[in-house]
């Protein structure tokens, strides 16, 4: 075969895989939510699930979700910022962040099932008393420790990016260390922890295998914080597993569309803030 | 208080949260030991490691079948996904035009982004029919009649595959681009066509890269729970056929979890032990063939 050919056939065979990609995103977007959307709807949004969530609607976990989604950032957020303002503003790299970004990078590629696992022992068994057992509050602490990784890279990457001028300035205009870290660093690096923060809403939302064994999987409108709860995710596996008749999968498919479309609409958001406010 | 005061406070409450993420670590490996390893003493490390025999209520504690099924989805989700994940990088890195890449790049991010749930429906009800109709049509007369319903390594892998997709692709990706460009263009201005400068210079010199992207897929693939339970058919067997169902190290945790009680916990625990063993192996592994592909080039 000539050089030619193969330089031919090559380019063809890489377009193609460029393509294949593309085409399986697209069907199975494409399939799930060809089976889901005639069944979303305004019943479907605002109705309480019924027999085991085989009829009615999911709106008590869309709460639920959200409720999650808040309490995990909440937890998360100033921690990761703040170990990132930390690995950037006050050391210089050595020992220190050395063992800091292994803990982060170990972390990173734990399995989900494995912080499900230390979840149920620490925060539901060992901490009883403080989160009541299976709740939302268990569920979003051992969710804010899976997402913690994420937070403090992006945030990291984010203040990395304010140029030293600025902190100069502030610094030769008698502002102590943390006045500037305030006022200057942190406005500036802003959208970049923010997208940081929607892309971590992204994992949370998404998480199911961590919160089987940490949130309790209530059906019911969560009360507060220390209530069993389950997120959208959880509702689709336990619904189309569990249940498994052909109306329980109708309303999977249903769930699985609000939930490609909540990623979609959390994804777009974080594109549009990175072109828009970081370059 | 002075203001000095103050800032030292800041930047110990700071300290603290950057080691979060270490005390973390220390936590879940040692709760995770402190349940699971009593449980191994009891049993025996091999006997629970290469025992084939899986009963909790009579104290049969074998992961065996578990640890073969981890391994056999995994291998063959990497088989399909890694040729597709590298072929894709290299097209952006190399051949797409910018408006391609407007399409096929978010493409990546979303199918990232997409739960693990909705791809185990999607498996479940597409991937396993399909998957089934093969098995009854073609091969009925060869497979088992509990290897034609679908549920098998074959639809687990397929879906794990397709998961794997955006690890591969973006760490590629990376390592495709961070070739310096004079590599290529000395190439180019030998003669070589641009398919021979990806084969022979491109590929060799982002090789380390490329193996640390498919280390991590394979990470992924073994941490993988939800869309694996959906489609594996969680069959505790040893594994002689592609069409077999299986059950992996995660969906034994996740599946036994909620009724078990007593030793059986401890057991999945110790899964949890493996699994985590595994897992910190990989990733070693991947961050040293990174670091080495660095410090050479």
């Amino acid at each position: 075969m000539s050089v030619k050919t193969t330089q031919k056939m090559a380019k063809a065979a890489l377009w193609t895989a460029g393509f294949c990609t593309v085409a399986v995103l697209s069907l199975v977007i494409g399939y799930v939510m060809f089976e889901g959307i005639p069944h979303v709807n305004w019943q479907f949004l605002t109705m309480k699930p019924k027999k085991m969530g085989s009829e009615g609607g999911i709106f008590p976990i869309i709460v639920s979700t959200i409720y999650f989604t808040a309490l995990t950032l909440a937890i998360a957020t100033p921690i990761g910022v703040g170990a990132a303002i930390y690995l950037t503003e006050y050391t210089r790299e050595g020992k220190i962040t050395k063992i800091i970004r292994f803990g982060t990078e170990a972390l990173a590629g734990i399995p989900s099932i494995v912080f499900g696992l230390f979840g149920f022992a620490f925060f539901v068994i060992a901490l009883e008393p403080i989160t009541r057992g299976w709740s939302l509050l268990s569920g979003a602490l051992t969710g804010a420790t899976m997402i913690l990784p994420t937070l403090i890279r992006t945030s990291e990457e984010a203040i990395k990016t304010v140029p030293v001028s600025y902190r100069e300035g502030s610094l030769a205009l008698g502002a102590t260390k943390w006045q500037t870290i305030c006022r200057v660093v942190l406005p500036s690096a802003l959208p970049g922890i923010v997208t940081g923060v929607i892309l971590s809403i992204g994992r949370v939302v998404g998480e199911t295998a961590a919160l089987m064994l940490t949130l309790g999987g209530s059906m019911r409108m969560p009360g507060s914080i220390f209530d069993s709860a389950r997120t959208m995710s959880m509702h689709l596996y336990l619904v189309a597993l569990e249940v498994g008749t052909k109306p329980a999968l109708d309303k999977a498919f249903a769930t699985a569309t609000v939930l490609i479309l909540t990623i979609f609409i959390i994804n777009t958001t974080a594109n549009w803030l990175m072109k828009h406010f970081i370059s | 208080m002075n203001y000095k005061t103050k800032e030292k406070i800041y930047e110990k409450i700071l300290l603290t949260s950057a080691f979060v993420s270490v005390i973390t670590i220390i936590l879940i490996g040692g709760f995770v030991f402190k349940e699971g390893a009593p449980l191994i003493a009891k049993v025996g490390l091999v006997k629970f490691l290469f025992g084939t025999q899986w009963f909790p209520t009579s104290g049969e504690y074998g992961i065996f079948p578990m640890i073969l099924g981890t391994f056999a989805v995994t291998l063959v989700a990497l088989a399909m996904g890694v040729p597709l994940g590298v072929s894709t990088a290299i097209f952006l890195a190399e051949f797409a035009p910018p408006k391609v890449t407007r399409v096929v790049r978010p493409a990546v991010e979303l199918l990232a982004g997409i739960p693990s749930v909705v791809y185990g429906l999607f498996g479940m009800v597409i991937v396993n029919d399909i998957i089934m109709y093969v098995e009854r049509t073609y091969l009925a007369g060869i497979l088992k009649p509990e290897y034609q319903r679908g549920y098998s390594i074959l639809s687990a892998s397929i879906i794990l595959a397709i998961m794997i997709l955006p690890t591969v692709i973006n760490i590629s990706e990376d390592a495709i681009r961070s070739v310096p460009n004079e590599y290529k263009e000395a190439s180019l201005a030998l003669g070589a066509t641009e398919w021979q400068t990806i084969y022979k210079v491109l590929l060799p010199a982002a090789s380390s890269g490329i193996v640390a992207a498919v280390v991590l897929g394979m990470g992924r693939a073994i941490g993988e729970t939800m869309a694996v339970i959906m489609v594996a058919g969680n069959t505790v067997a040893v594994p002689d056929s592609i069409f077999a169902p299986v059950r992996t190290l995660t969906g034994n945790i996740a599946i036994e979890m909620g009724y078990a009680s007593g030793d059986h916990v401890r057991a999945l625990f110790a899964t949890g032990i493996v699994l985590f063993v595994i897992i910190m192996v990989l990733n070693s592994v991947a961050t040293f063939i990174a670091k080495k592909g660095v410090s050479r080039s």
